[in-house]
């Protein structure tokens, strides 16, 4: 039943989000045991916190014995983006059940966020089969990676030399430009991309994505609208 | 349980938090005002942006490179096409510089 055409379909669409966090992921787990996290720790964060840069930033700060609740904080702060990411693909899913927003929106992680927008713009349903299609082997291959860094990671020869640590930035570039046909994308990349790198030089990380976002979206939403159905504004 | 157990929960409430609480809020709403509508079309556009500025800010010579041709190839083609050339970029720059 759960194997649908729908399904499938979107399992399609994970192959390149798997091959550009992979290295990420298995990266993760290496870093993790190095920090001082066991194997199991490692893996457990990857299963459920599932959101790549906020672990990373969690391990820099464990490293560095932090107290919890700042940790816990920097986590919320660097994925405060998926606050935006929800409300957002929120419009896309009003055909699916509670239950299933409940379950779903665990997986929204940057790329499948990415993807259900695009779907949702060639005039597609975001579907409920279609996002597990395209999430759960995200899902396990992320899960995996984190297990096999923890236990292999010491035989990475050169992490620098592979680019492991700027994979994820040239595979976001090519969803900022999946976007580009957009009413206003080259303004909002502009604001959003000045904006982000003033606040990272002067707030820091993670702020400046927050900071960055809002900018952006500020500039959409103050620029004149162009009304629908002859909608006053 | 330990304490990095509790920490890694308590970050996974957080997160699964900030992915559930966009939708949560705007879902109270019956009408979107249109100005919310246009933020919300930005949100591709601005959040992704701000996860690679700043990395092209702080990048050295291979990764603006890598970035540049992934720009031009992604323009182009397909994101893994895309994805591919700027990794090989970037692993030769890396490696040759």
């Amino acid at each position: 039943m759960f194997l649908t055409e729908e399904f499938m379909r979107g399992m399609r669409r994970s192959t390149p989000v798997i091959l550009s966090s992979a290295p990420f992921g298995v990266l993760f787990g290496a870093l993790a045991v190095d920090n001082g996290m066991t194997v199991g720790e490692a893996v457990l964060m990857s299963a459920t916190v599932f959101a790549g840069a906020s672990q990373m930033v969690g391990l820099d700060l464990f490293g560095q014995h932090v107290a919890p609740w700042l940790i816990v904080l920097s986590i919320f702060a660097v994925n405060f983006r998926h606050v935006l990411y929800s409300a957002a693909v929120g419009r896309r899913v009003p055909h699916w059940s509670s239950p299933q927003r409940a379950f779903g929106f665990f997986f929204l992680v940057d790329p499948a966020y990415a993807e259900a927008e695009a779907r949702g713009e060639r005039g597609l349903a975001v579907n409920f089969p279609w996002f597990m299609g395209m999430v759960i082997p995200v899902y396990i291959m992320w899960v995996l990676e984190a297990y096999v860094g923890a236990a292999f990671g010491g035989l990475i020869p050169n992490t620098y030399a592979l680019g492991l640590d700027f994979l994820l930035p040239i595979y976001f570039l090519g969803l900022v430009l999946s976007f580009r046909m957009r009413p206003m994308w080259w303004p909002i990349v502009a604001t959003s991309a000045i904006t982000s790198i003033i606040a990272y030089e002067t707030i820091g990380s993670p702020w400046h994505v927050s900071v960055g976002a809002i900018a952006g979206m500020a500039l959409a939403a103050f620029m004149p609208i162009r009304t629908k159905e002859g909608e006053g504004v | 349980m330990t304490t990095t157990v509790w920490i890694i929960l308590a970050g996974a409430v957080a997160t699964y938090l900030s992915r559930i609480g966009g939708h949560l809020v705007l879902s109270r709403f019956n009408r979107i005002h249109p100005r919310v509508e246009a933020a919300l079309d930005a949100v591709p556009a601005a959040v992704l942006t701000t996860l690679v500025a700043p990395a092209a800010y702080t990048g050295g010579p291979a990764e603006l490179a890598a970035l540049a041709v992934a720009a031009i190839v992604g323009w182009r083609g397909g994101l893994m096409t895309m994805f591919l050339v700027g990794a090989a970029v970037l692993i030769a720059g890396r490696n040759l510089f």
